[in-house]
């Protein structure tokens, strides 16, 4: 093989520096370039990830959570506009080209994808699928690379793999292949997983099984996880941190334990209380957020969330709160009425009385829950 | 239904267009720019009406007879009043172009003609009604379209252009207009088969819409419904295909006429103008290649033409 | 298995008609097919041969007659003159192998070229090297076979004399040679048939590299080159057979013509020949042979497409 070549195998793995953390996300945005505008789908998102971590990134549709673990793996396009630093094991790849990247791609970090349907080349054998990636990064014999893919397909819980090696895609279940995929992933052995909404995809039976699949394969290679995900349900348990996203922003970011009992942004509470209950009683309404997500072409000025959000005051339509952890060490949040807190319950207050909140969203209480836009109309 | 398989009886629910012609790529931006006509079709009106013009005009006007001059001058702008040339023969190459212009355009509009009526009514029939009568009436075509259509062509138009005995046992010859009628309804019915899979196509989208479904529950009998709510919606798409369709007709044509079938003496058409100046083509070679301009222009702007009337209207493009 | 007796119950109605078609061809000849046949001839001489084609007999006898004697290899007389007769089926053997390796050739040509042009295109698509190609393929799929055949044939045969504008050299008679006969003509028909494949290939392949799977490739590293090759071209390919059934058809078009313009003495000739002579027999069987052949290849193209596929290949598998 080429010097080159070479060079490029040994540098992956020459040692990284121990101290320091493994992913150090620093100010990205991501725009893409549309007739319409600049769509800014990630705008000024900072987190880090140590090795063996979960870290779980929750949000709706549109909250730009696949754009910024993308981004972060270097995968988008061209015609992207990429700022803010992004920092593996030290070194800067967020300004790195596609041919550097590509020497991270499968072997130091990979993404499980959200449909395995079409995310797996339905006219290639799944076994040449896992093999591909290792010989190509790993540049070893076809039976040592089919061996590796028979115990990477059996360690996945994937029955029978001698067989499943020889078959096409379509041939197999949904959870078989999303298993199939992780194998892919996992390969090469990186030392980062995205993970971009891996069960979304999937039957709930399944669901469980794929997540407890993740993270035995985590524990087992000290893999470092980011988990993308619309359910919160996902990254209860799973992810040690969470991060909840909207509109291209991190707007609460903590230990998953404290996001849930501690719950300091509106939004955040907004979707833990619109996960339905086994506890609740039939033909109970379910709590939706009402309204959409901003347009990110021209998002509005103040916080992001307040034309949604029931505790919303004049000052968040006028500026935006910026993610802080000052009050609470560990646990940042970008709100100024923050729930739980004197602030914030006094604002809630407030509008609750009014009836309408600043940007005038109707809002009323419900039983224990708030009711907000079109909700509170109906009440 | 899982057929992908190009085999001859069992076709793909959506016909796809001419061989030549694939489907332009959606992305956003193409998008936008093809609804606008664009200067190669404004350049592509220019010239086919330029043609049309010609076509029209000059046989009735210039009647100018053999000038010796131009056989021995060869070669464009040599002789006064004769910019083009001279053919073989010494007539003039702006008047056999333009006669040659005539009969192109009518053996390919009056085949393109003949299929649309003959194909679209079949295609529109199968599309609306389906079940039995689709299935036969797709088997038909499939069966037609299992011979290549330049063979069926070539195959009906030596046969049906066939001398004719008079009754002293002396063959009579065809005569031009003869010629002409049996090119229009040979390649009219050649054409047929894949006008009629491709009308059927468009009628099968636009068949199930609500407002066919409102019409009938009115009390329109199928007939009126066909004629008045679904051909009016499937004509836009049949348009285009008919542009395509002329300019591969008047190559027909020209393949034809090399064969030595298409137009005969004293009939010209550009196909038997190329034909005919390959006897030249060493010592005259102008007479050869203008007709082949004038054809490539006219096939070019043709399917620009196509091209641009099928992105603006071509129901599958357009939903984006 | 059922799937199979299917079809091929399709095949067999399929040449029944293609072969009925092109037996019918002589009852449309307006007056009288044997007059034109051969020639001047007394009327015993004209019966005689109207006995031997077996014009006077009921029609569908007369079909059945000959495609008996079709399948059999007998595919009936050309008539020099009321005496003179040979047998249609020594010219067609002789000329369809000619045929056959033009079209070759020109397939050869198109597949070698097309193919990468239209992964480039696709991969630089929007750029100005796609745009270039883009707009030369358009202009080539305007420029009709034949025209393009005489151009060729003037500047590169007639000016340049780099290749014979005429005449063929037969296999066994030197290699060289015979591909530098059919040179032309094989880039005549390729040009028009590449630009095609290549639109086609390029429209599929921007679709085929938009799907998630192929982002799945890049996410594993897979260079830029084997994901073009290996991942993308594999599913794109699929359509390109697709359309081959039909392309195939005009490329037979096409060789006809071209075969007349390079004096190549193949099928199209033949066809020439028998229609110029009016031999309205041998032009059946021409016609029925190139119509069989048309139907066989598009059934090989559709047993690939189901190979090549294995969705199809399970998908039919349980139908």
């Amino acid at each position: 093989m080429s010097p080159r070549r070479r060079r490029q195998i040994d540098d992956r793995f020459a040692d990284a520096p121990l101290d320091g953390p493994l992913l150090d996300v620093n100010g990205v945005q991501t725009f893409f370039k549309t007739p319409r505008g600049l769509v800014r789908a990630v705008d000024g998102v900072s987190l880090t990830l140590e090795r063996g971590k979960t870290i779980g990134i929750v949000g709706e549709s549109g909250s730009g959570k696949s754009v910024l673990s993308r981004s972060i793996m270097g995968l988008l396009p061209n015609n992207v506009v990429r700022h803010g630093s992004i920092k593996f094991e030290g070194r800067e790849i967020g300004d790195a080209d596609t041919e550097t990247m590509r020497g991270y791609w499968g072997t130091q970090m990979s993404m499980v994808f959200q449909d395995p349907m079409t995310s797996l080349n339905p006219v290639m054998r799944v076994g040449n699928q896992i093999t591909e990636s290792l010989r190509y990064h790993l540049d070893v014999t076809k039976d040592y690379a089919n061996e590796t893919a028979l115990a990477l397909l059996q360690s996945v819980g994937i029955p029978e793999a001698e067989r499943r090696m020889r078959e096409y895609p379509h041939q197999l279940s949904g959870g078989m292949r999303q298993r199939v995929m992780i194998a892919i992933a996992l390969a090469c052995g990186p030392r980062l997983l995205f993970a971009d909404e891996p069960t979304t995809a999937l039957d709930v039976t399944v669901q469980a099984q794929i997540l407890d699949l993740l993270q035995a394969q985590q524990r087992e290679r000290f893999m470092a996880m980011v988990l993308v995900t619309h359910d919160l349900g996902v990254v209860a348990g799973r992810a040690d941190n969470t991060g909840v996203m909207y509109a291209g922003q991190i707007v609460e970011y903590a230990s998953t334990r404290t996001l849930f009992s501690e719950t300091r942004h509106p939004y955040t509470e907004a979707l833990l209380k619109s996960i339905p209950k086994l506890s609740q009683p039939s033909h109970t309404r379910l709590d939706a957020i009402s309204g959409r997500p901003p347009d990110l072409v021209s998002p509005p000025v103040g916080c992001k969330f307040a034309a949604r959000c029931g505790f919303a005051q004049p000052k968040c339509i006028a500026e935006e709160p910026a993610l802080s952890d000052e009050t609470t060490p560990g646990h940042a949040f970008r709100c100024f009425y923050p729930v739980g807190t004197p602030a914030g319950t006094d604002a809630l207050e407030r509008n609750l009385a009014a009836g309408v909140t600043a940007t005038g969203l109707t809002v009323t209480r419900v039983g224990d829950a708030l009711a907000t836009g079109v909700d509170a109309v109906i009440a | 239904m899982l057929e992908h398989s190009p085999s001859t009886v069992a076709a793909p629910v959506d016909a796809p267009p001419p061989a030549t012609e694939p489907p332009p790529p959606d992305t956003e931006f193409v998008r936008a720019r093809s609804q606008r006509v664009g200067l190669g079709g404004i350049l592509g009106i220019i010239w086919l009406g330029f043609v049309a013009i010609c076509a029209i005009v000059i046989p009735m006007v210039v009647k100018n007879p053999t000038n010796p001059g131009l056989l021995a001058a060869r070669g464009m702008f040599k002789v006064s009043g004769h910019p083009l040339g001279g053919d073989s023969a010494g007539n003039d190459m702006l008047l056999q172009l333009a006669k040659g212009a005539r009969s192109s355009l009518i053996v390919a509009i009056g085949a393109v003609a003949v299929g649309l009526v003959l194909g679209g009514t079949l295609g529109l029939i199968a599309g609306y009604y389906r079940g039995r009568i689709d299935t036969l009436l797709t088997s038909t075509f499939n069966i037609l379209l299992a011979i290549p259509q330049f063979v069926l062509a070539v195959a009906l138009v030596s046969v049906l252009a066939n001398d004719s005995i008079s009754k002293q046992g002396i063959p009579v010859p065809v005569t031009t207009g003869r010629r002409l009628a049996v090119l229009v309804i040979a390649l009219g019915i050649v054409s047929t088969p894949i006008l009629a899979r491709i009308t059927r196509a468009n009628t099968l989208q636009w068949a199930q819409r609500e407002f066919v479904l409102a019409a009938r529950a009115q009390g329109a009998t199928n007939r009126r419904v066909m004629i008045r709510e679904v051909l009016p919606n499937v004509l836009p798409a049949m348009f285009s295909i008919a542009l395509l369709g002329i300019a591969v007709a008047m190559v027909a044509e020209g393949g034809l006429s090399i064969l030595g079938v298409g137009v005969h003496l004293p009939g010209v058409s550009w196909g038997s103008l190329i034909a005919q100046g390959r006897n030249s083509l060493q010592s005259q070679p102008s007479v050869v290649f203008e007709p082949i301009v004038c054809l490539f222009l006219t096939v070019l702007s043709l399917n620009y033409l196509g091209d641009v009337v099928r992105a603006r209207f071509d129901v599958r493009e357009s939903v984006l | 298995m059922r799937v199979a007796l299917r079809r091929v119950i399709q095949l067999v109605v399929v040449l029944v008609f293609v072969s009925f078609f092109s037996f019918s061809l002589i009852q449309l000849v307006p007056g009288d097919p044997v007059v034109a046949i051969v020639g001047f001839a007394s009327p015993a001489q004209l019966a005689q041969v109207r006995h031997q084609i077996g014009l006077d007999d009921p029609f569908l006898l007369q079909y059945w007659h000959w495609l008996g004697g079709f399948i059999h290899g007998d595919l009936g007389q050309h008539y020099s003159g009321p005496t003179g007769r040979s047998a249609v089926s020594t010219g067609i053997a002789q000329s369809l192998p000619v045929t056959l390796e033009l079209m070759a050739f020109a397939m050869i040509l198109t597949i070698v070229i097309a193919i990468p042009l239209g992964i480039l295109s696709a991969y630089r698509s929007g750029t100005l090297t796609d745009k270039l190609i883009s707009a030369t393929a358009f202009g080539s799929i305007a420029m009709p076979d034949f025209a393009l055949a005489i151009v060729l044939s003037f500047w590169v045969g007639v000016k340049l004399k780099w290749l014979p504008t005429s005449g063929f050299t037969h296999l066994s008679d030197g290699f060289v040679k015979n591909i530098k006969s059919l040179t032309l003509p094989a880039v005549s028909l390729a040009v028009g048939q590449i630009a095609a494949y290549m639109r086609l290939l390029r429209s599929d392949m921007i679709a085929t590299l938009q799907e998630d799977y192929i982002l799945m490739a890049k996410s594993k590293g897979i260079p830029t080159r084997r994901i073009l090759w290996r991942h993308a071209l594999r599913p794109s390919s699929l359509t390109l057979l697709t359309v081959a059934g039909l392309n195939i058809g005009a490329l037979i078009g096409g060789t006809i013509v071209v075969e007349n313009l390079f004096e190549i003495p193949g099928m199209g000739k033949l066809l020439f020949f028998a229609i110029f002579g009016r031999q309205f027999v041998e032009l059946q069987s021409i016609v029925a042979v190139i119509a069989v052949g048309y139907v066989l290849v598009n059934v090989a193209v559709d047993i690939l497409y189901t190979v090549l596929d294995p969705r199809i290949r399970d998908a039919r598998a349980l139908a």
